[in-house]
């Protein structure tokens, strides 16, 4: 066999171009990681066993440890490099903040980028509709209940209502 | 990082041109759709195709069509999230689309395609495993080794039937196309498998599936009904597709298939005859789910028991046919 040739393309990360050089066989996550040094999305299992690379293609959300990095191109490609507007974080970002929804913090970019697209979809989801939605982003530490919170504070904010975390939720019951 | 092994990546932009470099390349090609079977496999070198065709620039496999009989077509390259989320199949194919719902995470079905789902490989704790944790135990039948580490004596692999619709689609006698050299042909989902852990398809290697085509809504009734550790992310350990058509209420004709209990989806035949010609009812239910013990062929080559997950196979049948009622 031939060895194989980098190939040069423009990727749409974030809203801003990235060209890069690569391998055509390196997965999205690989190019993101080594040839973009966006190294927010995780790399876990790499097998789709865990959710930590999760990151938005076109407004889904899709694992990026099994997407060849040549298929994103052309397309919307969202990290969690790109939730904040600048040094502003984003409502879901700032209730994973306030909740401690993250303690190790590794499988939270993969997290927020699911939430995320959940709730851009459906503003009121109730508790089952996060489970439902976060069933394929595994968390080692949190025991998820204040990623459920979090986010369920998080879509309160987006709605216009004026809510804080509970009590219990940060000091315990 | 586990990498994928280095290949030449083509994307056709019709299914001839998809058949012309399958056939070309033999058994170094292999097509992607979404590639959550396909891509793990290949970073755990179990599969390693030198040619990796992508099916997503071929035309005719995106959309999901009623046809004029009433029959409903299913492209082999949506998505199973469009499905289980599809108006048309979640009123007239609930255990279908239920089954759909119960494959893997969502964000994997955000790119598992109902075709890759047809054609999953078979799955074995001695198979499903990184090449250092395989080449430690020499390999086994499957791939690279000599011998079954389940059944040592055995001539054969007892890999097992892992995809959650198959069992469903074969009850409900479905059809799939497939386009090959010598052109489309038709043929019912059923006969597309094979009772081999390797060889587990009928069909030619180059050959393409284009079409998932469910039977058009009728005096018949499916129901899938999964078994797993946890409910989200885990392969089905036993799956049991149920349809039923029904005279009047009287069943006309019982179709059982137990998926995760052998190397295809098992028809549970002394079951399927006890219901033909009575109506279902909870002492007939009972029965029939006790006559599926026997089929139930697991071996002990996935998660839980082996044995206690032949016990539950007539409990799990049971409940199938009652989700008929
Ligand atoms: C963590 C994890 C959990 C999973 N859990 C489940 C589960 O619970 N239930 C389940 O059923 N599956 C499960 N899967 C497997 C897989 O995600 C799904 O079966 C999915 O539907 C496969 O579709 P795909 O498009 O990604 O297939 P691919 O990986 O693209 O392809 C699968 C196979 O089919 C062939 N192929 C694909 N499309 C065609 C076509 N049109 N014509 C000819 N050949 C084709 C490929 O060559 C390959 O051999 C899981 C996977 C992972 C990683
Ligand atoms: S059933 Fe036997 S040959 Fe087949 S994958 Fe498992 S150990 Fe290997
Ligand atoms: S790293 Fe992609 S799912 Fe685990
Ligand atoms: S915060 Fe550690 S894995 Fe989720």
């Amino acid at each position: 066999m031939t060895e194989p040739k980098k190939v040069l393309a423009t990727f749409q990360v974030n809203g801003e171009p990235h060209e890069v050089a690569f391998l055509p066989h390196k997965t999205l996550l690989e190019v993101l990681r080594e040839e973009m040094n966006l190294t927010g999305t995780k790399h876990g299992c790499e097998l789709g066993e865990c959710g930590a690379c999760t990151v938005q293609i076109d407004g889904k959300p899709i694992l990026s440890c099994l997407m060849l990095a040549v298929d994103a191109v052309g397309k919307d490609v969202r990290t969690v490099e790109g939730l904040a507007n600048g040094a502003e974080l984003s409502q879901l970002q700032h209730a994973f903040a306030d909740l401690g929804a993250a303690q190790c913090g590794y499988c939270t970019p993969g997290i927020l980028m699911t939430a995320d697209a959940l709730l851009a979809e459906n503003a009121s989801p109730t508790r089952d509709e996060i489970k439902q939605c976060l069933a394929g982003n595994l968390c080692r530490c949190t025991g998820s209940l204040t990623i459920f919170e979090a986010v369920e504070l998080a879509a309160a904010r987006c709605r216009g209502e004026k809510a804080e975390p509970s009590k219990e939720s940060i000091y315990g019951s | 990082m586990l990498r994928l092994p280095t290949f030449t990546y083509h994307r056709p932009k019709t299914a001839a041109e998809a058949v012309a470099i399958a056939s070309e390349h033999g058994k170094q090609a292999m097509y992607v759709a979404g590639g959550t079977d396909l891509y793990p496999n290949m970073k755990r070198r179990h599969q390693t195709p030198t040619q990796v065709i992508s099916l997503q620039d071929v035309p005719g496999l995106h959309a999901v069509e009623v046809l004029p009989d009433g029959r409903t077509a299913i492209g082999a390259m949506v998505t199973l999230t469009e499905l289980e989320k599809h108006p048309h199949l979640l009123q007239h194919y609930p255990g279908f689309a239920h089954a759909v719902r119960e494959i893997s995470t969502p964000l994997l079905r955000n790119m598992g395609t109902i075709g890759g789902n047809l054609l999953l490989d078979t799955r074995c704790s001695y198979y499903d495993q990184g090449h250092e944790w395989r080449e430690s135990i020499d390999f086994c039948m499957k791939k690279d080794g000599a011998i079954c580490w389940v059944a040592p004596g055995s001539p054969r692999c007892w890999a097992v039937q892992s995809s959650d619709t198959v069992p469903v689609v074969c009850a409900m006698e479905a059809d799939v196309e497939l386009v090959g050299n010598a052109g489309t042909r038709t043929q019912k989902a059923g006969d597309l498998y094979r009772d081999d852990g390797i060889q587990y398809l009928t069909k030619k290697p180059e050959e393409l599936l284009t079409r998932l085509v469910l039977p058009a809504p009728g005096t018949w009734k499916a129901s899938y009904l999964k078994l797993r550790r946890r409910d989200t992310f885990d392969f089905p350990i036993l799956g049991v597709g149920v349809c039923l058509w029904f005279e009047g209420g009287i069943i006309t004709k019982a179709n059982i298939r137990l998926g995760g209990a052998g190397s295809y989806a098992i028809p549970a035949s002394d079951s399927e005859k006890l219901l033909v010609g009575q109506k279902l009812t909870d002492e007939l239910i009972a029965a029939a789910g006790a006559a599926a013990m026997k089929p139930a062929r697991t071996m002990d080559n996935t998660d839980q028991d082996v044995y206690w997950r032949k016990k539950v196979a007539p409990v799990f049948v049971a409940r199938a046919l009652e989700a008929c009622k």
